[in-house]
């Protein structure tokens, strides 16, 4: 099977309408499908991972079936043709640039522009009877319900927040419950997230662990060898452990971490760190050179995991700009200065 | 939302209520719930669950929602701040890091 064919194994058939070939889509996801996720989450060719912009059909849909809209990134999209299960509808995907809804949302892709231009683009009403559209609830950052009707004729109808609601909120008439309407950060959802933020990390983090490393062996008498696997192993490993630490412990206890900011959460999980390090410096003192190079871990790992926590803020679904502006203005400087005191006892402990 | 509350007093959110009708689309495309509608009038009553994401400003058909919308995201901020623009994610298609 061709690369071409099998990445678009989720289209079963065609129907045509009004002489408009439409591809029907599976509505049952297969284990390339479930693959493809997992590689998403770990960050391998996400960008990538698209879906044609388009119409497409679930089931064997009418002019009166309902449209649903979606994402061009494939998960969205999957999300969507999942739950159509025995219902007749078309699916309307935007050119989103492979974003999902909400985040494509807030950029504007997912937006009245593209859903206007789209509309058109499918020849929408040649395929359709009525002028109704269920967009996803978190596409309406982007998408302007009164301006879309004026200019295209069609009326937006925010349906839930997730799409295994769909069912539901059909059998309800298409009216959504207070708690299909709400955002959630569980722990799955936060979970999920961790993977490709520590591959996004680890082109910043990987390399100050070798510098660590490969620092240690510097001295009074220049470079020993010997030093930098006695000690640098040692400091690299400390500080991949404020790394992985630091990108998986806040997502995972958020509700539980002290305070509201996420640097405060953050640096919490790295004070604990940073205190079973000094531990083991005080039962194992063969393992630091001297004071400086021991002392300098206690801020330097706070520093991180602040930092660290601080950037989950975009993937969480509850934070506000302004409030995330608000805890930099506090944060920053002062994970700048730890980190600029730990890297200076760090250095002076080379020497010392 | 599941007990996750952020930063107090921040929320750039206004509501003009003499402009509204009651159409109660702000309630429809809020994610936390942050408005209620009384007698035909909305009224903010969480806003300190506002992310400011712009949703109801946008769908608001009596623009009566003022809101400085954005993404709550420190790299973001951070992205903006090196390239001395608004904050962004940097995510067009070329890169990979994005939400």
């Amino acid at each position: 099977m061709s690369k071409k064919e099998q990445s678009r194994q989720w289209i079963i058939g065609e129907v045509t309408v009004n002489g408009t070939k439409i591809p029907i889509v599976d509505t049952k996801l297969i284990s390339a499908d479930r693959l493809g996720s997992y590689k998403a989450r770990w960050g391998i060719g996400r960008m990538r991972y698209i879906v044609e912009p388009g119409l497409y059909a679930a089931g064997k849909p009418s002019a009166g079936s309902p449209v649903f809209v979606s994402a061009n990134y494939k998960m969205s999209f999957d999300r969507l043709r999942s739950q159509l299960k025995g219902i007749d509808g078309w699916i309307l995907v935007l050119d989103t640039k492979g974003i999902n809804v909400w985040c494509a949302a807030g950029k504007g892709t997912f937006g009245t522009d593209e859903l206007i231009r789209r509309i058109r683009a499918v020849n929408l009403t040649d395929v359709i009877s009525h002028r109704k559209l269920i967009l996803p609830q978190l596409g309406a950052p982007g998408v302007s319900a009164h301006k879309v009707r004026e200019v295209s004729g069609f009326m937006v109808k925010y349906g839930p927040v997730r799409a295994e609601d769909i069912p539901a909120y059909l059998n309800a008439g298409r009216n959504a419950t207070a708690k299909m309407r709400q955002v959630n950060f569980g722990f799955t959802d936060r979970a999920v997230l961790i993977p490709n933020e520590l591959i996004q990390s680890a082109k910043y983090f990987l390399p100050a662990a070798a510098c660590f490393f490969l620092l240690s062996g510097v001295g009074a008498d220049i470079y020993s060898a010997e030093r930098m696997i006695r000690y640098g192993l040692f400091s690299a490993a400390i500080f991949s452990a404020a790394y992985v630490i630091g990108i998986t412990l806040p997502p995972l206890l958020l509700p539980w971490l002290p305070g509201k900011a996420f640097s405060v959460k953050g640096a919490s999980v790295g004070l604990i760190l940073a205190v079973a390090v000094g531990l083991y410096f005080i039962y194992n003192p063969e393992s630091y050179r001297n004071v400086f190079g021991a002392a300098a871990w206690l801020f330097i790992i706070p520093a991180a995991t602040s930092f660290t926590a601080m950037n989950f803020t975009g993937c969480s679904t509850y934070t506000s700009p302004s409030g995330v502006r608000r805890e930099m203005r506090a944060a920053v400087p002062i994970q700048i200065v730890l980190a600029t005191v730990g890297a200076g006892l760090w250095i002076t402990g080379l020497f010392a | 939302m599941t007990g996750l509350r952020y930063l107090n007093n921040v929320s750039t959110l206004r509501l003009d209520t003499a402009r509204c009708n009651g159409c109660r689309m702000c309630i429809v495309v809020c994610p936390h719930g942050v408005f209620a509608v009384t007698q035909r009038k909305a009224r903010i009553i969480d806003l300190d669950a506002c992310m400011e994401c712009g949703a109801c400003e946008l769908n608001c058909p009596e623009d009566a929602l003022r809101v400085k919308a954005g993404v709550g995201c420190a790299s973001a901020i951070i992205q903006g701040a090196i390239r001395s623009t608004e904050p962004s994610c940097g995510c067009d298609s070329k890169e990979s890091s994005c939400c």
